[in-house]
């Protein structure tokens, strides 16, 4: 990430100088540093919600039974996690929210979810394999109709909008197998974490 | 058919979460309330600790897009993906979805809008926007809520998963359309 970061503002301000557009750069720090905290603000309240609604779920068991319906899948992909941890209904859980669109309320699960891999993480500063399996999935954006780009057809009076869904359908799955094929074969390959936390890479 | 169902589904989706939650819990003599407030008193604290992480990456993709490189990589592009029916229009969204999902959206919208509804280039953007999820955002506020700094692999695989969607996107399309 380091690297990443170095060459994103490196790269940024390079071709900002070549296209004349170095101004532009400069002020694009001032927008970008307010849109964080924008965002982040705006998430307080329905962040605030579904951990509300995950505590209920969690203390009436609704989350253990959840993750046991789904232990023949989890248990491969999350090798690490026990399996009545409560992390395993979570992963659940912002997977279907995000499989159907809820955006709102699959980021504070998802989240969630995360907390609850972070306490079987012997790192806590460095991802663990399973944190890197549940941020593939997400990342992948599996979702059942896209509906946002739906409405913008719909808007531009595009015939016959739901003809996307399939195709949509067919990628955002090979995308979402793919991930996992990946983040399980990267698992093998990459360098396993340690348990001291050390300093700066 | 199918996409009457997945309506309902979708309107009905949180509704019956939210009722199955909280009408388990009563059951359960789970104390709703107190559990309730319990829980969302932690999404202060959360939303504020992604505050840093949200920056960074915000900010360096927000410069990036600024500088003008997108634009400058399409037209370097261009001539190797005509190669496979890809629209001058959908490289920048080909580039940027996994770097913000409210820029790609808005190039969509801008060639849904100035192309028109029988264009190619129109179906072939919303595939791809339909089935793409902002990488980097995700990695910001997930890795960023648990202070995660050390990402090891996970970008990596993201990206990787990210480029072969665009590659099935354009594959699927020159089959379906």
């Amino acid at each position: 990430m380091n690297y990443i970061f170095y060459f994103l503002i490196v790269i940024s301000i390079i071709f900002g100088a070549i296209n004349g557009k170095l101004s532009d750069v400069v002020n694009s720090i001032l927008t970008g540093a307010e849109l964080s905290v924008k965002v982040a603000f705006s998430l307080i309240g329905i962040m605030a919600f579904w951990l509300g609604m995950m505590k209920i779920a969690e203390e009436s068991g609704l989350i253990k039974i959840i993750a046991k319906i789904i232990k023949p899948v989890t248990k491969r992909l999350f090798k690490e996690i026990p399996q009545d941890s409560p992390a395993i209904g979570d992963i659940a859980m912002s997977f279907t929210a995000n499989a159907f669109g809820l955006a709102n309320a699959a980021t504070p699960i998802g989240i969630k979810a995360m907390e609850e891999l972070q306490k079987h993480n012997i790192d806590k500063t460095s991802a663990s394999n399973a944190m890197c399996m549940l941020l593939a999935m997400s990342t992948a954006g599996f979702q059942l109709i896209p509906a946002t780009v739906i409405a913008v057809l719909i808007s531009v009076g595009y015939k016959n909008p739901t003809i996307i869904i399939a195709p949509t359908l067919l990628v955002t799955t090979i995308t979402f197998v793919s991930a996992i094929v990946l983040a399980k074969i990267f698992e093998h390959f990459w360098k396993p974490q340690c348990k001291t936390h050390g300093g700066e890479e | 058919m199918f996409q009457t169902i997945m309506n309902i589904i979708s309107l009905w989706a949180l509704p019956s979460i939210i009722l199955i939650i909280l009408t388990l819990g009563l059951f359960k003599k789970v104390p709703l309330y107190e559990s309730f407030t319990l829980g969302a008193k932690e999404g202060f604290s959360v939303a504020v600790n992604i505050i840093p992480y949200l920056v960074a990456i915000i900010v360096s993709i927000s410069m990036l897009r600024a500088s003008g490189i997108i634009g400058s990589l399409s037209q370097v592009l261009h001539p190797l993906l005509a190669h496979f029916n890809v629209p001058a229009d959908t490289i920048p969204i080909m580039l940027v979805r996994s770097l913000s999902g409210s820029a790609a959206l808005g190039v969509f919208s801008d060639i849904a809008h100035t192309l028109g509804p029988e264009n190619y280039a129109t179906t072939l953007a919303a595939v791809m926007v339909g089935s793409s999820e902002t990488t980097f955002y995700v990695l910001a506020v997930y890795f960023g809520a648990v202070g995660i700094s050390k990402l090891r692999y996970a970008l990596i695989v993201g990206l990787i998963a990210d480029l072969i969607g665009i590659i099935a996107a354009v594959s699927v399309c020159n089959i379906f359309f």
